[in-house]
């Protein structure tokens, strides 16, 4: 792990190549809030509205995904059964998968962290969450 | 209007909006996001809101006009309005949002149908504000001026 940097120099990965985030968020407007966020911390970020969107880059030959923000709630699958099936795969069990919910309960938060999430955020996300998952990419 | 009293009018009108609730600190934090890379970053943001936010008041309207109404999709809808307002700082159109939600736990239609029009009437009121508000941006800037920072 690198050593602590400050938020706007987090961007920077293993041989420089700038840290990959999948967001994944049904929220056009949370959808376009997180990426402004992840961005202004020099992330290279992709949305989807989905969780089978995700599974879909996910499983692409490619996808150089770092970390993983997700929504709980989204319609057909939550964010916590996109955790679940992320931790539960070989290919995919070491990114990290950090949740966002705009409710706090303690045993939604308690659930998604014993699943194995990094990290659970609360809704409205802020920069200062954004810098604390600095530490927590891959 | 020349420029000086442009911008007293823009902080004028800013002060009030955040001084009456009609936003709050997240609507700021969405203003310390845009910078000269991402120049309409907020305007981007709010216009999105307004979008999705009046597709969901006809869903609203639609779903509670049902013979049986369904209960759970009224909540998801809120559910959905109530994020959204709360990404954006709406905190009026928040704060019906979830009085909306406990109705939905009752299953009371009158209190429902209250608390749509009661959201309705936030979410008009919140969107005929920020419009001045970036008209007001607007012509400061074509005027040669720069927005004042209230933060």
């Amino acid at each position: 792990m690198s050593s602590p940097r400050g938020p706007k120099a987090c961007g920077g990965g293993a041989a420089d190549r700038p840290i990959h985030v999948l967001a994944v968020d049904d929220s056009s407007v949370d959808r376009a809030v997180i990426a402004r966020l992840l961005r202004s911390s020099k992330y290279r970020v992709t949305t989807v509205d989905s969780g089978k969107k995700a599974l879909e880059l996910l499983g692409l030959q490619e996808p150089n995904v770092n970390m993983i923000i997700t929504d709980y709630w989204m319609p057909e699958m939550t964010g916590y059964e996109l955790l679940k099936i992320v931790k539960e795969s070989s290919e995919l069990r070491e990114i990290p998968v950090v949740i966002m919910s705009s409710e706090n309960v303690p045993n939604r938060i308690n659930r998604c962290l014993e699943e194995g999430a990094e990290d659970f955020l609360l809704k409205p996300v802020r920069p200062s969450d954004v810098a604390r998952l600095c530490n927590r990419m891959r | 209007m020349e420029l000086g009293s442009l911008q007293r009018r823009y902080i004028d009108f800013t002060s009030a909006l955040f001084r009456e609730g009609f936003l709050d600190n997240q609507y700021t934090q969405l203003q310390q996001l845009q910078d000269e890379s991402n120049p309409e970053f907020v305007l981007e943001v709010v216009t999105l809101f307004f979008e999705d936010s009046e597709k969901l008041l006809d869903e609203l309207s639609r779903t509670l006009d049902q013979q049986v109404v369904d209960y759970k999709k009224v909540d998801a809808h809120v559910h959905q309005l109530k994020g959204s307002s709360a990404s954006i700082g709406a905190q009026r159109v928040k704060n019906v949002c979830m009085a909306f939600r406990n109705c939905c736990e009752e299953r009371n239609q009158e209190g429902c149908l209250r608390c749509l029009q009661q959201v309705r009437q936030e979410y008009f009121l919140v969107k005929s504000k920020l419009e001045t508000l970036f008209r007001l941006e607007k012509q400061i800037l074509a005027a040669g001026g720069s927005v004042p920072v209230l933060w």
